[in-house]
């Protein structure tokens, strides 16, 4: 048994968790939902930094808490990125990174040379954290966690309290750590876009409760969800770059419901490209026609669900394995005749690559 | 020049000083660490008990602590067992007194820095695999140094300052008890205005000095954040 299993309860005055999760001991997990949804308590009790007083966690068959035990922080092996870098500012990069490294027993299965080289933070070792910028004290923490050779690495947060180009600084690496390290991450976040970038499976939480949880494109795909990963609802799919046309600078990436041309932003052929198609981006028709819109895939109409609006539908359109949502008008969907089962062409006007 | 006995009279109140600051340090550290984390009720009326002495008049300390320690009193029962004796008009004595009449001086400032330090350092540090201990000594102290720094100087310099109290405990005794503002106040009382001078002269200074090196520190301490 490789996975998490967290149970907890909670009973404050004004907040309160009462959770019951099991979660896949690899890959990265998103924790969504808004502020006081209990998602960075969550962790944080992941983290044996807040104590349920009734709960439940076993981490790879190992239990950290339970009704006779409780590990302390200090004791469970894990990595922990808050959202502000805090970093010691009595002590220099390198002693940051080495203050865990001490402390670790057992051989390191992250070295912290890799660490250095997977944030890129070689040149940074010799100052103190109050003379670096903001992102680059978010990678040296995020360096920090890694160095202790975490079995599960916990990130509350960790781009919230930069701005957007610091953002833009770290997500590759965050990519990086989720290519080259096989350690399962927990990632808090309220930010649609880091989530459809980084998470490989999305746990949605509101009022202390998990709403839903599963794979990212599956649980993106439901039409009950009551939060959605931002304003827009829209799909995510893994697909596969496929070809590049150099003259009109597009890439074609394909997935088990055919291609999609999206502009060529320097992509690999045969590499992997995670995109995202919004909801409001999607139409339907019954021919193809003459369109600017050129990605036009075959699809079956597979459910409809309301969309917040008495005029809106959503509608979940199965493209080969993928799932697409469309907005519609509830006029539209009745010209249409759209049902489930019902075989549409999906015109999609915009994709946006993630990775 | 200042004479042999004003001379031991610095001597004297420069080892008191030096000694209940150790002390403190050793004291009001967890103290102040307790005062600066706890959320129980306690934290208010202990808090209260600590500043008392900033308030009270040296002379009402120094006789509750006379009747505790004297033969009568709980304290001086405990020491007259232990084979110490009884500790009022003794060096040692002077020294318990002064703990407390100085405690407020080492916990407020302490307390002060321990709380700019914050929860967050220590969970960093929890997450890093050190002990609650481990964590206080590599983390919260060298955060907390430029308090540790003004608590000390102020401990030192206001039990260098104390009167009241030493009469009430410690008399007048040269060498044992007899520290420098006692023995300013026995130059005055013989009309020795001259020699009261002299020595009141090295206290202004010293105090204006130590004072100096609190406030030309304080800056320094807002650089770590």
């Amino acid at each position: 048994m490789s996975g998490i299993e967290a149970y907890f309860t909670i009973d404050w005055p004004g907040f309160s968790l009462d959770v019951n999760l099991s979660l896949p001991g690899r890959g990265v997990t998103a924790l969504f939902g808004h502020s006081g949804s209990g998602k960075t308590t969550l962790l944080r009790c992941i983290a044996g930094l807040e104590r349920a007083p009734r709960g439940r966690l076993a981490v790879a068959g190992d239990i950290w808490q339970d009704s006779h035990c409780w590990l302390p922080s200090h004791r469970r092996p894990i990595g922990y990125v808050f959202q502000e870098a805090s970093l010691f500012a009595h002590l220099s990069v390198m002693a940051n990174l080495a203050y865990g490294v001490k402390r670790v027993t057992g051989a390191p299965r992250v070295s912290l040379d890799q660490a250095i080289e997977l944030l890129g933070i070689d040149h940074l070792l010799d100052r103190k954290p109050e003379r670096l910028s903001g992102g680059e004290r978010q990678r040296v923490s995020i360096a920090r966690a890694l160095a202790v050779s975490p079995r599960l690495l916990l990130m509350d947060e960790p781009l919230a309290a930069l701005d957007m180009k610091r953002k833009q600084e770290i997500l590759p690496y965050l990519e990086r750590l989720h290519d080259e390290l096989e350690i399962p991450v927990l990632y808090v976040s309220h930010s649609p876009d880091e989530v459809a970038r980084l998470a490989d499976h999305l746990v949605v939480m509101a009022n202390g409760k998990i709403v839903a949880a599963g794979a990212l494109a599956e649980t993106l795909a439901r039409l009950d969800l009551p939060i959605r990963l931002g304003e827009d609802a829209g799909a995510v799919i893994d697909a596969t770059v496929a070809a590049i046309d150099r003259e009109w600078h597009l890439a074609r990436v394909d997935f088990s419901g055919g291609a999609l041309w999206i502009r060529d932003q320097g992509l690999a052929l045969g590499s992997r490209a995670r995109v995202r198609i919004l909801a409001r981006d999607v139409s339907l028709a019954e021919e193809p026609g003459i369109s600017s819109i050129q990605n036009v895939l075959r699809g079956r109409v597979d459910a409809l669900g309301d969309d917040g609006h008495p005029g809106l539908v959503l509608v979940r359109v199965k493209v080969g394995a993928e799932i697409l949502l469309a907005r519609l008008t509830k006029r539209a969907v009745a010209a249409l005749d759209i049902a489930p089962g019902r075989e549409l062409w999906v015109q999609v006007k915009s994709v946006a690559l993630l990775e | 020049m200042l004479t042999e006995s004003d001379l031991e009279a610095l001597w004297l109140t420069v080892r008191l000083a030096g000694i209940v600051t150790l002390i403190l340090l050793v004291v009001g550290t967890p103290i102040a660490w307790w005062l600066a984390r706890t959320q129980t009720w306690w934290k208010g009326p202990i808090s209260a008990v600590v500043a008392l002495p900033l308030v009270l008049p040296p002379s009402v300390l120094g006789f509750y602590l006379l009747v505790a320690m004297g033969p009568e009193g709980a304290v001086g029962q405990v020491t007259e067992m232990l084979g110490i004796g009884l500790l009022p008009f003794t060096f040692w004595g002077l020294v318990v007194a002064s703990v407390f009449y100085s405690l407020p001086f080492m916990v407020q400032p302490l307390q002060t820095a321990f709380e700019a330090v914050g929860e967050r350092p220590l969970e960093v540090a929890a997450t890093l695999r050190a002990s609650p201990l481990d964590a206080f000594f590599t983390v919260a102290v060298p955060l907390a140094a430029p308090g540790f720094v003004t608590a000390s100087i102020l401990t030192f310099a206001h039990t260098v300052g104390e009167f009241g109290v030493v009469l009430m405990i410690g008399g007048n005794i040269p060498g044992v008890t007899r520290v420098a503002s006692v023995q300013i106040y026995d130059h005055v009382e013989a009309l020795e205005y001259l020699d009261a001078h002299r020595l009141a002269a090295v206290m202004l200074i010293f105090s204006f000095v130590v004072l100096l090196a609190v406030y030309a520190w304080r800056p320094n301490s807002k650089k770590g954040g």
